[in-house]
């Protein structure tokens, strides 16, 4: 019995690996697929994703309705943001044989999944894994449309010294893998810039910081930089204003959320800085694409657009582009991508020879009035 | 390092008291149930944490939000929402007593049995705030999510010691703290229930023989526990203006180490484990980095123990020294 379901399954097996190199000889078959793979459900901040995938439809919609002459399928892979459950997700989109994908999402299951996805050689762009490491596995097939923490902690560090011209510098971080990277960057471009800061870290769990907030007091920085995420950063921001502690606040992409506002108390919040690779794209004269790309979001899925749905239609674009340009199988899809450069909705896209997106632009957010601001640019942003 | 220590000693100190303050509450219902019944009780950083919501829920439901006031209006709101939290603690105690350790004690069950019940217990109240009693006061789908507490009083500078800024907030909890204390040993040594709870302590079997009703003083107990825990937990919702559904857990830990430190089972080694605790948390975060706060802290309750494994004071609620 168990010797005949062995052999069954090596049958099995044996046919979907000639299944499997069909598929590839005749270049992604006759049918293009773009996958999205990435959260759709679950805990891990579902929204997110779905703002991802709504992008990644609309412009497979668009692109279809110009009726090409093979046209686009959509298939979502949904990896509930765990990088336990991502590999079989990826797994189950290589089988399906799809063209390119959208994703992964987190930069966890990035690192879980892209190697797969690298030796079925399929090429993948990411709208919103951060991590910088990801950009360093000499990944041939991988890209990302998001400039990297590095990139995040170096403008955080320039900002610090050059923007808010502070003398004096407090770097923390709540100890975690994404956190310590980013305050370890920070105080490295900081310390270059001639200002030694000085350094604690907290426990996100933890309720009382009144040890980190009196080393702040002591310390009397002008400008304290927090790398972590709003869960933490709220009850130390809290407890920093509420010691009397006036320095300036800038923290993280981690830490942009309006929780973080409603956990530190309006009045503690006001003024606090955030960054992030992630923008709010507005309407401009510049690209008129911007404005037809909110009011076409919000016209398909009666909603207006959110973070990183411009992202999510951008990776998409650089795909569909390729598809225009007659590349249909992954692999000519992939060499496409090097010489991609197009004015996309949220920047220009265009990748570096390890896949990373060479336009490294870092936002700035504020707290105003108890809500997220957009600043802008935070190489050219004047806070208030 | 050092510097930090010497340069920041009092401001770590007036802290350190303060957190202390709060440990030392909650640490005494665990030191008073271990007394009597000679039982953890585990599910009492969720008493802890009823109390938290027990005087925010009054805040949001009466509409005292409008803060921070002055004067009268803001002594009448803090004895207010400071007997909503104590109330709320304490009826919950006591319903847990009656509900998860009452039928086990009848029926002779063991120790062991009555902790299962108690980690049954935690998670139940930890998951019912979750689901049910925060979404209905605080907004649907905010179960998990950290919970706002509006300003009730300006936070202000009163004077300084050093580097120590003693704010209107801490000294009012280490003060309050304090006399809570005293009334608590003054009821233990002086009433007639108090020699109820110690003649239990002492000897369960004996104190029966003598006409002391054990439900009675196991009730009272759990009460007293229950209340000193719901005022710590409103003045943890007054220090942070911050709770949520699992906000127990790490305070719950933290209580219990002082009531271990100070010697579990005796009221004054509750006060004492807590201020030691709360001083040498921001002590050793500050010589060698906040995130050794609590390596710093079990690694002294480690040592302590090493040396006087009953605690600083000693177990001693039935000696009537407590």
């Amino acid at each position: 019995m168990r010797f005949t379901s062995a052999l069954a399954l090596g049958a099995v097996m044996a046919l979907g690996a000639a299944a499997c190199g069909s598929g590839d000889d005749s270049g992604g078959g006759d049918k293009l697929t773009i996958a999205y793979v990435g959260v759709q459900t679950g805990d891990n901040s579902p929204e997110l994703g779905i703002n991802i995938s709504n992008g990644v439809k609309l412009a497979i919609d668009q692109y279809n309705a110009t009726n090409p002459s093979k046209k686009v399928d959509f298939k979502i892979y949904d990896t509930k943001g765990d990088p336990a459950v991502a590999p079989g997700q990826v797994q189950k989109a290589i089988d399906d044989n799809v063209t390119a994908v959208v994703g992964p999402v987190f930069s966890g299951e990035s690192k879980a999944t892209v190697p797969s996805l690298e030796e079925a050689e399929i090429p993948n762009i990411s709208p919103s894994a951060t991590a910088s490491a990801l950009g360093k596995n000499n990944w041939k097939f991988w890209h990302r449309v998001i400039s990297n923490d590095d990139a995040q902690g170096q403008v955080d560090g320039d900002f610090l010294t050059k923007t808010l011209a502070a003398k004096k510098i407090f770097v923390i971080d709540d100890n975690q893998e994404y956190s310590v990277g980013l305050a370890d960057k920070v105080f490295a471009t900081v310390s270059a810039a001639g200002v030694t800061p000085q350094r604690d870290k907290i426990d996100p769990k933890a309720t009382d910081y009144s040890s980190t907030v009196n080393k702040v007091k002591s310390a009397k920085p002008d400008a304290i930089f927090f790398g972590g995420y709003y869960n933490g950063g709220d009850k130390l921001l809290k407890q920093l204003r509420d010691a009397g502690v006036t320095a300036k606040f800038l923290s993280d992409d981690g830490a942009l959320d309006q929780k973080l506002v409603d956990g530190a108390g309006a009045k503690q919040a006001e003024g606090a800085l955030l960054s992030c690779a992630c923008q709010s794209i507005n309407p401009s004269a510049s690209n008129p694409a911007v404005a037809k790309f909110i009011a076409d979001y919000k016209a398909k899925f009666s909603k207006e657009q959110g973070t990183y749905s411009a992202e999510g239609y951008d990776a998409a674009t650089a795909f569909l582009n390729a598809f225009k340009a007659g590349k249909t199988s992954p692999k000519d899809v992939n060499d496409y991508l090097k010489t991609v450069n197009f004015q996309g909705v949220a920047k220009p896209i265009k990748f570096e020879a390890n896949g990373e997106i060479s336009v490294k632009t870092i936002y700035m957010f504020q707290v105003v009035n108890g809500k997220l601001k957009f600043l802008g640019d935070a190489a050219t942003v004047k806070p208030e | 390092m050092l510097h930090d220590f010497t340069s920041q000693f009092w401001a770590n100190t007036v802290d350190g008291l303060t957190v202390g303050s709060i440990y030392a509450l909650v640490a005494l219902g665990y030191t008073m149930v271990y007394g009597v019944l000679r039982l953890i009780n585990f599910a009492h950083s969720e008493i802890f944490m009823i109390g938290t919501f027990g005087g925010l829920t009054l805040i949001q439901v009466v509409g005292f939000d409008g803060g921070p006031y002055g004067g009268f209006a803001l002594v009448g709101i803090l004895v207010a929402c400071l007997a909503a939290s104590m109330l709320a603690s304490g009826g919950a105690a006591v319903v847990l007593e009656r509900v998860a350790y009452r039928p086990l004690r009848k029926k002779g069950a063991s120790r062991l049995a009555a902790l299962i019940s108690a980690i049954g217990a935690s998670l139940f109240l930890q998951e019912l705030f979750a689901t049910v009693v925060i979404p209905k006061f605080f907004g649907d789908g905010r179960g998990r999510d950290p919970i706002h507490v509006p300003d009730l009083l300006e936070k202000k500078v009163l004077f300084s010691i050093g580097s120590g800024e003693v704010r209107n907030d801490k000294l009012l909890i280490f003060v309050a703290a304090i006399v809570m204390m005293v009334i608590l040993n003054r009821f233990v040594n002086g009433s007639k229930l108090g020699r109820g709870i110690r003649a239990t302590a002492q000897d369960p079997e004996t104190a029966v023989l003598l006409g002391v009703n054990i439900d009675r003083v196991v009730v009272v107990t759990f009460l007293v526990g229950g209340l000193m825990a719901g005022a710590a937990g409103f003045f943890f919702a007054l220090l942070y203006q911050q709770t949520m559904f699992n906000i127990g857990f790490i305070l719950g830990i933290k209580a219990f180490t002082a009531a271990v430190l100070g010697g579990i089972g005796n009221l004054r080694g509750a006060l004492v484990g807590g201020f030691t605790l709360g001083l040498i948390e921001n002590y050793g975060g500050s010589i060698f980095g906040s995130e050794w706060k609590d390596v710093i802290a079990f690694t002294l309750l480690v040592v302590i123990l090493l040396f006087r494994p009953t605690g600083i004071l000693g177990e001693s609620l039935q000696q009537a020294r407590a």
